[in-house]
Formats: structure tokens, sequence, C-alpha cells
């Protein structure tokens, strides 16, 4: 698929899929909004711009690997998804509901494009790690990227995976810890401290890059400075801002798990407000230039204004 | 064996006891030289679950995970993602046992071809007690979708199997014994998955065994003949899926049946033959299993007896239900 370049590009889309993937999880009326919004830079940066993949072809051998180790946050990798190209943005409303292809968690013999099943946390690195292990075995040279979040390295399973891919020094492997700080039931710190967690995987032999995540010049840089990795497996800790772009939503781990609509905090709107609120603050951002964007991006726009 | 055996099962008693995980490891050695996308990862228990002769002979498709069994299925997930065919191999306590999330989520409902290796099940484990017999893995495994159960019941029969469920493309789980056990089959006796094989027949009662207590099952109808009880025995090496239409005949001739199982009879094949003759033809039935209780350390014999599962105790079970 074409490339985004432009970073200023790279920032409007990543604004377009936050705003679908808000406006599937109003339709949905339930799922996961702080990972998404705060990961949707990456998300862009990744299918837009770094990874090696075929939305028409979703099988093509060639491709490069994207687990999502975290699979509730999905509405963002839909979202993107969709806006690549894998298929119809309208199919966002379908989120969650009877008979669709985007299960709650992602489910992998239900949508091409999915390189694996997740939802049940601590187990998508292992995966990627199998898959890059036998890629070197079959002298491929695919990148397999790992992305993960934070209050998921609570698990074992995540730290076995962390022991076998230094041990085995797949530096093809590179994985992306959504540094967000928050969990279901707080912050990370306070539920199961992480810190230092850069430290942690020098530690454990690989090597770390610490990233602000919701940077795009940043994020691009960091991702292309990692496909030449060598030697060792490579961690990128990206700092994001939970519900990024939502000004209710930033910061507060109550978002992590609730849509819009669900939910009333000290800094939201009443409930029947959230969704507008949300889609308005986000269309609004750097409004100027995304109002020139899209007269020369028609096709792009987001799918609540077809509705 | 004093028996009339099923000619067409090819069996043969007259040799020395072998464990049936020999067979798994032999059967590796063979599978490797002839297929490069047969890999193997062990969880630090290369010798005793008998990887070792696969490991040194094609070192760069044996993958050693340290004592990590959750890391163990899920790498091989994703190396079934990428077209290898992973053999994850530990003791069964370890593996489904730990890991068993992993292998439902990532294996399963991902649908990866992986085959899951649960070695030194049962209570005949022996001295190393209650915490290394696994008794549940039958039950946590068949309950889960997707999955298919093999239980080999001697050392020809597991290599047979290792070779089916490599060549069956899906996930699949197989459980054996430490303990060197009978030889019942040979090099030409039919394994299929799926296929219950009927070794001896008879028309009072079915003994349908699993595993090496088969041959428990085989001293038990001998002895029942000097009872005037002409005892049918059947080899379900095959829990899942569960050969329904054999089973149906089997009860439908023999109207009673008992199950042997080195397992809790919750869940494994005591489980799913009741399950299946509740639904579709009642008839007297016993299971013989572990019954809600963890095993102990022992030597194999002593515990096949104090858990009731020797053929004394088959015998036993076979005459109460035949007298009622």
């Amino acid at each position: 698929m074409k490339k985004l370049t432009k970073i200023k590009d790279l920032q409007m889309r990543a604004n377009v899929i936050r705003e679908d993937l808000i406006t599937a999880l109003t339709a949905a009326k339930s799922g996961h909004s702080g990972g998404p919004l705060g990961m949707a830079d990456i998300f862009t940066a990744l299918y837009f711009n770094v990874l090696k993949h075929n939305p028409k072809q979703p099988n093509w051998e060639g491709r490069d690997r994207l687990v999502l180790s975290n699979g509730h946050i999905c509405p963002v990798l839909y979202a993107t998804m969709a806006n690549a190209g894998y298929f119809p943005k309208e199919e966002l409303l379908t989120l969650r509901k009877l008979g669709t292809r985007l299960q709650g968690h992602p489910h992998r013999a239900s949508l091409p494009g999915l390189e694996t099943t997740s939802g049940p946390l601590g187990s998508g690195l292992s995966q990627a790690i199998g898959m890059a292990y036998g890629l070197r075995l079959d002298k491929k040279k695919n990148i397999v990227w790992c992305l993960c979040s934070d209050g998921e390295q609570n698990e074992g399973n995540h730290w076995e995976a962390v022991l076998f891919a230094a041990k085995n020094k797949l530096d093809h492997l590179i994985a992306i810890t959504d540094r967000n700080y928050i969990q279901i039931d707080g912050s990370t710190e306070k539920i199961m401290p992480l810190e230092s967690l850069e430290q942690k995987y020098k530690a454990f032999n690989w090597k770390v890059m610490v990233i602000d995540g919701n940077n795009m010049a940043e994020i691009i840089r960091a991702l292309k400075s990692a496909q030449k990795n060598k030697g060792r497996p490579l961690m990128i800790i990206a700092n994001t801002v939970p519900g990024k772009g939502v000004s209710y939503m930033e910061g507060d781990y109550r978002w992590h798990g609730n849509p819009p609509g669900t939910l009333i905090t000290e800094r939201s709107p009443a409930k029947e407000k959230q969704t507008e609120i949300a889609l308005e603050q986000l269309h609004k951002k750097e409004a100027k230039e995304r109002g020139d964007w899209y007269l020369k991006h028609k096709k792009l726009k987001p799918i609540h204004s077809d509705l | 064996m004093n028996l009339q055996i099923n000619k067409q099962m090819h069996l043969d008693f007259a040799r020395d006891k072998i464990p049936t995980r020999n067979g798994y490891g032999d059967a590796l050695v063979e599978l490797g030289k002839n297929n490069n996308k047969i890999m193997v990862l062990c969880a630090d228990l290369k010798e005793s679950t008998r990887v070792q002769k696969f490991a040194e002979l094609f070192p760069e498709r044996y993958v050693e995970m340290g004592v990590a069994e959750q890391n163990l299925v899920t790498v091989a997930a994703g190396l079934a993602a990428v077209g290898k065919i992973p053999f994850a191999s530990s003791y069964a306590v370890f593996c489904p046992g730990r890991c068993w999330e992993q292998i439902r989520t990532t294996i399963c409902y991902n649908d990866r071809n992986v085959k899951i290796i649960g070695a030194h099940a049962g209570i005949s484990v022996g001295p190393d007690g209650a915490t290394h017999q696994m008794l549940e893995d039958l039950a946590i495994m068949r309950a889960l979708p997707n999955m298919i159960v093999i239980v080999p019941c001697d050392y020809e029969q597991t290599k047979k199997a290792t070779a089916a469920i490599a060549a069956y493309p899906g996930p699949a789980y197989m459980r054996f014994a430490r303990e060197k056990t009978e030889q019942m089959t040979t090099a030409i006796t039919p394994f299929n998955i799926g296929k219950m094989q009927i070794f001896k027949d008879g028309s009072d009662i079915a003994l349908i065994g699993t595993g090496p207590l088969v041959y428990e099952c085989l001293k038990a109808a001998e002895a029942l003949q000097s009872k005037n009880i002409k005892a049918m025995v059947v080899n379900c090496h095959t829990i899942k899926p569960l050969d329904c239409g054999t089973l149906l005949a089997v009860a439908k001739k023999c109207k009673k049946v008992i199950t042997v199982e080195e397992a809790q009879i919750t869940g494994g094949l005591g489980g799913a033959v009741a399950e299946f003759l509740v639904e579709n033809y009642s008839i007297p039935m016993k299971r013989l299993g572990v019954k809600d209780r963890f095993g102990e350390s022992g030597e194999p014999e002593e515990l096949l007896k104090k858990f009731g599962l020797n053929s004394d105790d088959i015998v036993k079970e076979a005459l109460k239900i035949c007298k009622c």
C-alpha cells in the first residue's frame, strides 16, 4: 500500500483513527477507550509508514508480523486496519455485535490480517518470539513486531518470554510497550510497580529505547532505527497518554475499559454528550490543517460523518 | 495370556516391558528425518520426556525452553504460525497443567497446529508423589474445543500415535506414562485416531481401558473367563473424539460396561463414555479410576492396588455388575 511519509499526514490519519474508534465503541456500548486512544499514533506509524504489509493480500509471505498482545485495545487495531483498507470502515460499527468479524477481543480466524488471537494477557510476546524463531530458521527477513501493555507485564508468561528472546538473540523481534501507567484498577505503580522498566529490560539483556509514544516524528524515527536492529531483541518503551485527544479521558484509568456514554467522572460531560464532545475535540484538533487536509483526502473522512 | 484375542489386532504379549514414552522419542527421530517442519520444544526435561535423541540429531529444530511451561506452549503457537509442527513436551502436571489457558487461547481458539505432550501422567509415576502424578489432564483437555486427546496403550502404539498426530493438521494432546509397561500391540497393529480397538471379543461385559491399564483389562478378562464370563476388552486410545459408533455397538452387544483409567473418573474416559451412554443407550456401568482425591508416593504396583485399578479390582467390579 501507499505509505504516508509526511508527519502531518500521519498525525491527521491518527486522529481519524481515533474518531473512528470512538464511533465504533459508542455503537458497541462497551469496550476499551483509554489504551486505543493512546496508541493511535503508534498504530498509524506502523500501518501507514513502517510495516511491510499488503491489505489486499493479508497472507502475503513477505509481510512483517504484527502481534497485538494486549488484545483489549483492538478498537485501535480494527480502526487502523479499516483505514488501511483491510475491510470497509462501515464494518467498524459491528464491533462486539453478534456475528461480527470484529470480536470483543481479536480472533484470528474471524478477520484476515490478524496475526493472532489475544485477550488473556502476557502471551503475545511468546507467540511473536515463536514466529521470529521460526522465520529465522527459514532464513526469512520478516520483522516481527509485538505490541504489549505495561499492565500485562504483571504476568509471569511475559517475563519467561523476555528471558527466552534474550537467550536466542532474536534481533528481528521488536517489542513496543504502551507505557501509559494505568491498568483496570488504577495506576500501574500502585497495583504492581514496574519501575524501572527500562532498567529491567537492560538487566534482561535487551536493548531499550524510551520514546514519547504520542509524538509522531519521534515514533517514526524510533521505528525506522528499530528496523535496523542487530544483536539483541529490542524493547521500545513508548510513553503514551491514555485517552489521548479526549480531554475528559486523558490520564484517567477509569476509561481503561469503558466507552463514551457509560461513565460519569469529575471531568466528564453528561453521558449522552460524551461521544459528541469526544468527536468534537478530536475533530477540532489542528482544525485548520485538518480542513485543508480533508479537501485533499476526501475519501479519508471518519465514519461518523457518514452516519 | 490365555485368551481368544482379536487376530486383526496382531497383538503379541511375549516381549519385555518398555515405557510408552520411549515410543514418543523413537517416533520423533523418524519424523525428524522425514519432515523438517517437525520441531521439539522441551521445558528442561529432555531426558525424561525422551526427546534427547531428537535434540542431538536435529539441534536446530530442538528448542530448550527452560522451566517455563507457559512460554513453552505459546512459543510453540508462534512457531506453528509460521508453518512449523511443534511438539511441546513436559510432564503432564506442568503442561497442560500449568499452561491450560495459554493452550486454550493461543492454540485451540487460535487453531494452531501444536502438539502438546504430557509425560509422567497417572498414579503409576510412583515415588515422586501426588504433585507429579497428573490425573486431571484428560478432563481439562477434553473440555477444549478443537483439541483431540490421545492416550496410547504401549510403546508401539505411542510410536504410531506420535506419527498420527504429526500428520493430523490441528491441536492435539497426547499423554503417556513413566514406567515400563507391557507390550501388547506390534508394528503391524492398526492405529487410527478416533477409532476404538477391540483387543478381545466378548459378550457379557465390556472392559474399556485407556493407556497401559488396557493390559489390566486383558488380565481381568482372562480371570473372568474361568468364571464363565466373556468379557470384551476395548482399547480406547482416543478419548476425544470419542468413537461413538463403536461404543454404541459394544454397549448393545455387552449390555454392561466398566471403564478403566489412571485419571480422575470425572471428565476423563469414564466421563466421556458415561456422557455418551446416558444420552444414547443407558446400561449398567462402573467407572474405575481415581475418585476425587490426589495420588501419593509408592511403587506403581502398590499404587494401582491401593487405588483399585489392577486386574483383581476390575474382576471384582465385573462380578458385581454381572450379578445384578
